[in-house]
């Protein structure tokens, strides 16, 4: 078959889209939107790189804040919050046997997210809106750095972010709870004492005094405790982050209509502590938890076995949602107006709780899938793998540099951007998406052939080694002194940052060649017609002859 | 005494051999959990118990090494009861330092203080070696008290760098040789600019 006929119409016919379900439907277009999102997060990095390498003429000191500004909302909200809430969206009716609480939400969802990310990333590029995604208080309201209506649009596109979102949590939350047609009522009660993995905790308690479990076969199967707990931090983080895009507006609205307000009416220490924490339920809540949730299911599915120590992964998971409550003043350590106990206790001891929760999900992986040997080293399982080293790496490097003698040295460094949260979504999260999506790839499109065995093991290696290399090049550039948000024209750490580019261009190329083969895969006809309405008139979430 | 350096060496030294360590480990799982002769096995809880137990000891321990390791920190802790023995007022307006002096001499060997005031943005205020490596750093938030207790073991001229982004017009933010340490018995080499300033 030729290239060019491949393209078009796909792998051994493609993608036949008139076979695909609303859900299957809804699904994909989420994926689809950020697979894309994460490509021109990609290409922004690169700019970024490049310009650290030598200075781009075409990027000025606005300009090049203002992709560092979008960068990360284009690639957490547009592309990681897509691929996970398209995932879930499918993953929770598909594991809770019963179908998608509301399809049109599930739309409306993906479409504000898109919208909003959109809306956010031409904030800073038409208008240099750079505030970063810190919104550090009063920099998103500083009108002689920043024009009011970049400002307005930017906000508006991260509120209809956080809308989609509460969408999204909404679906979630009435898909564990909802009483199907034609069923027998499900009780409230026992799916909510489930859903919040007590009936975990309870059966470890009834095991210590002797007495029978509380429950035998759970209401609610562990990946979903997971994406419900994760979704609680979700709810909270969207809560913090709208209240402060509210506000911000409010003062927008002031400079457009001609009624500046007083920004030091606003707590600048007390607003961080309160965006901070609700911000770091994104990075040290939902991500952890999904994640977790995500390796158990991966595990599940791959070993087609039991998860080892059950009971306590879904208790860890109710301990993981307690931390990441509690460890946002880690973010605050070199603020010296924060006090002492706090930086101790919040930034300090409970965050150190992250390497005990994390570190259990991982052996409880691990001896999973070495419960099951031999396995294949299929696409899923290496990714499995590369999202499980990821967090290895990452997950230390953050809790090094939540210490109050480190974070003298290191905050703000290249070492909280690079072997900390760089390794993080790129190796630990972007590698489990990827797995996930290895894994759904039959389910999802009615069994379409992959195009090239090969392509997907040049995805895998390349963005392996690109995304572990930039990290620890970005790391000792940090030992040497780098900051992660100053411009060096001087060329002082050229040759890291020479390296550091290298191996971003592996990941971009990783990129690339994932999104060809998938092309290749499903055909431009295929890609078209997922976008297209679906002609099955079901709620089922795959064909039934399927 | 103690220098960032050689914390920052010490650093460079463990992460490296750990992330060798479980790129190794990784490695060898993925070779053993395809091998065609490997056998299911299931592990006792105990070792699961006995591996938690390991992490809840190694994050307790990083903090308590640092704590006895780093003189920073208990420095950091005890600033409010420590008397200085030089306190260096400095004020961030619009994107400029404004210091008591072009160029201050610090004191070796005594506790000096940075009181540092912002009077719009948040800043970062951050002393940096002659080859770019950071001696150390805070934040500056305005509406706070941003006070940074240090003590200089060795001579050299530094620099002063804001450490944190405060929108377009902060990206040139620094002012090299404004610190110089004089009077101590060991010179930092990492910060020599050849006489005095």
């Amino acid at each position: 078959m030729s290239f060019l006929n491949s393209l078009i119409n796909g792998h051994e016919g493609g993608l036949k889209t008139d076979g695909l379900t609303p859900t299957q439907k809804v699904t994909l277009r989420a994926v689809i939107i950020g697979v894309l999102y994460y490509g021109l997060s990609a290409l922004e990095g690169m700019m970024m790189r490049a310009h650290a390498i030598t200075p781009l003429p075409m990027l000025d000191n606005s300009h090049y804040f203002s992709v560092m500004t979008v960068h990360p909302i284009v690639g957490i909200f547009g592309s990681t919050y897509l691929i996970v809430f398209g995932a879930f969206t499918f993953l929770v009716p598909y594991l809770m046997k019963k179908p998608l609480y509301s399809i049109k939400l599930a739309n409306a969802t993906w479409i504000l997210i898109a919208i909003g990310a959109l809306m956010a990333w031409l904030g800073g590029f038409i208008f240099h809106y750079a505030p970063l995604y810190t919104l550090y208080w009063p920099l998103p309201v500083d009108f002689s750095q920043f024009n009011a209506v970049g400002g307005l649009v930017f906000i508006t596109g991260v509120a209809l972010i956080m809308i989609g979102t509460l969408g999204f949590i909404y679906n979630i939350f009435a898909t564990v709870f909802y009483t199907e047609e034609g069923h027998e009522k499900r009780p409230f009660k026992p799916l909510l004492i489930s859903a919040l993995g007590i009936d975990g905790m309870l059966n470890i308690l009834y095991k210590m005094t002797g007495r029978e479990p509380y429950a035998k076969e759970p209401a609610v199967s562990l990946p979903v405790v997971a994406i419900f707990r994760g979704t609680i931090d979700t709810f909270l983080d969207a809560l913090v982050i709208l209240t402060c895009g509210i506000l911000i507006l409010v003062y927008i609205i002031g400079d457009l209509s001609g009624a500046s307000m007083d920004y030091t009416s606003v707590n600048a220490l007390l607003y961080k502590n309160f965006f901070w924490w609700g911000l770091d339920l994104i990075a040290d809540g939902l991500v952890l938890i999904y994640i977790a949730g995500s390796w158990y299911l991966l595990a599940m599915l791959i070993t087609g076995k039991k998860l080892f120590m059950q009971n306590i992964a879904r208790a860890a998971l109710l301990l993981e949602l307690i931390v990441s409550w509690a460890v946002w003043s880690h973010h605050l350590l070199a603020d010296q107006g924060q006090y002492n106990m706090m930086k101790l206790v919040s930034g300090e001891m409970v965050t150190a709780f992250e390497l005990v929760t994390q570190g259990i999900a991982i052996f409880i992986t691990l001896v999973t899938l070495w419960s099951a040997r031999p396995l294949k080293m299929s696409n899923e399982l290496k990714f499995l793998l590369g999202g499980i080293l990821g967090f290895m790496l990452a997950v230390p490097a953050g809790i090094i540099q939540a210490d109050m003698g480190l974070n003298r040295i290191l905050h703000n460094t290249q070492w909280v951007a690079g072997p900390h949260f760089h390794v993080a979504i790129l190796v630990g999260l972007t590698m489990t998406l990827y797995s996930a999506i290895y894994i759904l790839w039959p389910t999802l499109t009615n069994g379409v052939k992959l195009y090239s065995q090969k392509m997907a093991s040049y995805h895998f290696w390349a963005h392996l080694i690109g995304g572990i290399g930039m990290g620890a090049f970005m790391g000792m550039a940090a030992m040497d002194g780098m900051l992660r948000r100053t411009l060096y024209l001087e060329g002082e750490y050229q040759t890291y940052m020479i390296l550091a580019g290298i191996c971003g261009l592996l990941l971009l190329s990783a990129w690339v060649v994932f999104l060809l083969n998938v092309l290749m895969s499903i055909g431009l006809k295929g890609l078209l017609g997922i976008f297209k309405k679906s002609k099955l008139q079901t709620k089922d979430l795959v064909p039934q002859e399927a | 005494m103690t220098d960032s350096v050689d914390v920052l060496n010490m650093l460079k030294l463990v992460y490296t051999l750990y992330t060798l360590a479980v790129i190794s480990l990784i490695g060898w799982f993925a070779l053993g959990v395809v091998n065609p002769k490997g056998k299911p096995r299931i592990l006792k809880p105990a070792t699961f118990y006995t591996y938690v137990g390991a992490l809840i000891t190694v994050g307790v321990a990083i903090h308590i090494v640092t704590f006895n390791k780093i003189p920073w920190v208990e420095i950091d802790f005890k600033r409010d009861s420590l008397k200085a023995a030089q306190v260096v007022n400095i004020t961030i307006e619009d994107h400029k330092f404004m210091l008591p002096s072009p160029k201050i001499e610090l004191k070796c060997n005594e506790y000096v203080l940075f009181d540092v005031t912002s009077k719009d943005l948040t800043y970062g205020f951050g002393i940096f070696r002659q080859n770019n490596s950071m001696v150390t750093q805070m934040q500056v938030v305005p509406g706070s008290k941003n006070d940074l207790m240090w003590k200089f073991g060795k001579n050299g001229v530094y620099h002063l760098r804001s450490t944190e982004y405060s929108g377009p017009k902060g990206a040139n933010m620094y002012i090299k040789d404004v610190f110089e340490v004089k009077g101590c018995a060991e010179d930092d080499k990492y910060s020599q600019k050849g006489g005095s300033l």
